[in-house]
């Protein structure tokens, strides 16, 4: 099954872009076949009539949680530091964004 | 310390702490000895903090429920101090700020956190193939998979080097593994333990259970860990309970449901044999099995995978190289520091995930998978509504096989997801599911653990363990050791 061309094509690139992703060829090929089966096989939903059928977001469904808007504790700005890749003066440092 | 046996139940440990045969130091000590001899093996752990799970032991309060007990927490669930990653290297240094709500309530009730386990990457898989530490092996043979994505916990519950451990199931990740290494496995119904402090795959689907070598286990970690939490907007409010107060009655008068849909061809013959074994001891304790229908199970598999990854492309977002983990040395501005650190962080099943999520929840796409998907998730959980106004529980095989050859799936991940189809409708129902070991089946000369899953209604965890534990006393499977082991 796994050596037969998949109908479904997918745009790895496009998707790794949004995703923020970056994918090597090697990947771009094997991600492309291995998905479009699964795309393939996801098909059969198809098949079923789902008109009228509210969607599940959560299948043991709550509503309204609410909770008194207090202000409580939170962790120590320093302690999310530490596990920062790079910080300074208490922030996290990242590369340039603007010139 | 000589009366410590390494394949003790947790009733069976606590008995020797509270009889002062043992110390709470001693048993971590012994424990200790016992995973350095034989977890180069098996490779069910990443890492374990003696010292710290000793200081913690000689504190120990023997008159609560867990009093002194240590137990492996699977690498996707925060021990304050700890390092946690996910089996992932995109968290490579990162270190818990805090305890999961669940960490924190076993250790209210005693219990001592004691070891990182082996997991699939961000418990994608179904192996434990996917760690980027290293595969975990099944104590029944060497060459074969533990099952995942909490592999590293279920094997070594099996291997007689936990007590007990703490796995997370999005679509399986107790049930599987507990089936295919031979021990029990609990997956609470959805917002049953607070999620808070768990790396998230899939939001919706998510739940954190133990693994344990006894039913009666099950129920006392369930008992510390249960309970609503500020912290996880999904967990409930629900009455106190107890969860063994039902454990230790007959099974007179209740119904278990037989699907006729998880009873296929294509099943492993001596998964098929015991399952159908099982069935008889069921009767033969009192239960009445009834044939029903779940007619939506053949598409379980595609709900689950458009939803799934949908949602873990979303909570993977935030390992991007900027507030903790892994940051790629090659960035030359913020969008390649996030595709380079991304690039490098995760393992190919996690990029093929995100992948196939950022295309389900794509313009264009939307609609005609994730929004359909969802609709079909309705269908699934309406099967199970229809079936529990006629039974007490559902019984099916946990798996359609025992365990498979390390490498034997890894080139092709359609397979491997559609073993999944017995334990993924309960995630997308949001019911519960227990697996304990009904038997062996004899796949090319080797005996091979084989599961039997219960599904109950919402909140029905006292029915599954009741069921669980007097099919299970009734049996001698529980007490069958590995082998390649001893």
């Amino acid at each position: 099954m796994s050596t037969n061309a998949p109908h479904h094509t997918i745009d790895v690139p496009y998707l790794a872009r949004l995703a923020r992703l970056e994918v090597t060829p090697e990947e771009v090929e094997i991600f492309g076949g291995q998905l479009g089966r699964i795309l393939d096989h996801v098909e059969q939903m198809n098949k079923l009539d789902i008109s009228g059928i509210e969607p599940t977001a959560h299948a043991i469904t709550v509503f309204d949680v609410i909770r008194e808007d207090g202000v409580t504790e939170s962790l120590p700005k320093a302690t999310i530091l530490e596990n920062a890749p790079r910080s300074a003066n208490g922030l996290f440092v990242v590369p340039k964004v603007l010139d | 310390m000589s009366s410590f046996s390494p394949f003790s139940s947790i009733a069976e440990a606590r008995r020797l702490l509270r009889s002062k045969e043992l110390s709470p130091v001693e048993l971590v000590e012994a424990l200790e000895q016992r995973i350095a001899s034989i977890d180069p093996k098996i490779g069910a752990y990443i890492e374990r903090d003696v010292e710290t799970a000793k200081k913690e032991a000689a504190l120990a309060d023997l008159s609560k429920p867990l009093g002194g007990i240590p137990i492996g927490i699977k690498d996707a669930i925060s021990v304050a101090g700890q390092p946690l990653q996910s089996a992932s290297r995109i968290l490579d240094g990162y270190t818990a700020p805090y305890d999961a709500t669940s960490v924190a309530r076993l250790r209210a009730s005693g219990a001592i956190p004691f070891g990182r386990m082996n997991m699939d990457e961000f418990a994608m898989g179904s192996s434990t193939e996917n760690s980027a530490f290293h595969p975990t092996r099944n104590p029944w043979d060497l060459n074969r998979i533990p099952g995942g994505s909490s592999g590293g916990s279920a094997a070594a519950v099996a291997a007689g080097t936990a007590l007990a451990t703490l796995g997370s199931d999005t679509g399986g990740s107790i049930r599987q593994p507990a089936a295919l290494c031979g021990c029990v496995g609990l997956k609470p119904t959805y917002g049953r333990i607070s999620r808070y402090g768990l790396i998230a795959f899939a939001s919706s689907l998510d739940q954190i259970g133990p693994l344990t070598s006894t039913v009666e286990d099950s129920a006392l970690l369930l008992n510390a860990m249960a309970g609503k939490d500020p912290h996880d907007s999904t967990s409930l409010e629900l009455p106190d309970e107890d969860f063994t107060a039902e454990i230790g009655r007959d099974l007179k008068g209740l119904r278990i449901g037989i699907p006729k849909e998880y009873f296929v061809d294509g099943m492993e013959p001596g998964v098929r044999s015991a399952v159908d074994a099982a069935v008889k001891q069921l009767v033969s304790l009192g239960a009445e099995p009834v044939e029903i229908s779940l007619p939506h199970t053949e598409y379980a598999v595609a709900v689950y995978y458009i939803i799934a990854t949908a949602e873990a492309s979303a909570n993977l977002a935030r390992f991007d190289g900027v507030r903790y983990g892994r940051r790629s040395s090659e960035a030359k501005d913020l969008l390649s520091l996030y595709e380079k650190t991304r690039a490098e962080g995760f393992g190919r099943e996690v990029k093929r995930r995100i992948i196939l999520g950022t295309y389900v929840l794509s313009s264009g796409y939307y609609d005609a998978y994730y929004l359909r998907a969802q609709k079909v998730r309705t269908l699934i959980r309406r099967d199970f509504d229809q079936a529990f106004t006629k039974v007490d529980a559902i019984l099916s095989p946990t798996s359609p096989e025992t365990a498979f050859r390390l490498g034997e799936k890894t080139d092709d991940p359609l397979k491997m997801y559609l073993a999944d189809i017995f334990t993924i409708a309960a995630n997308l129902a949001g019911i519960c599911g227990l697996s304990l070991p009904c038997g062996f089946s004899n796949r090319d000369g080797v005996d091979l653990p084989v599961g039997l899953q219960l599904l109950g209604r919402p909140f029905g965890e006292s029915r599954l363990l009741r069921i669980g534990h007097a099919y299970e006393q009734s049996t001698e499977w529980h007490k069958r050791r590995p082998e390649p082991i001893s």
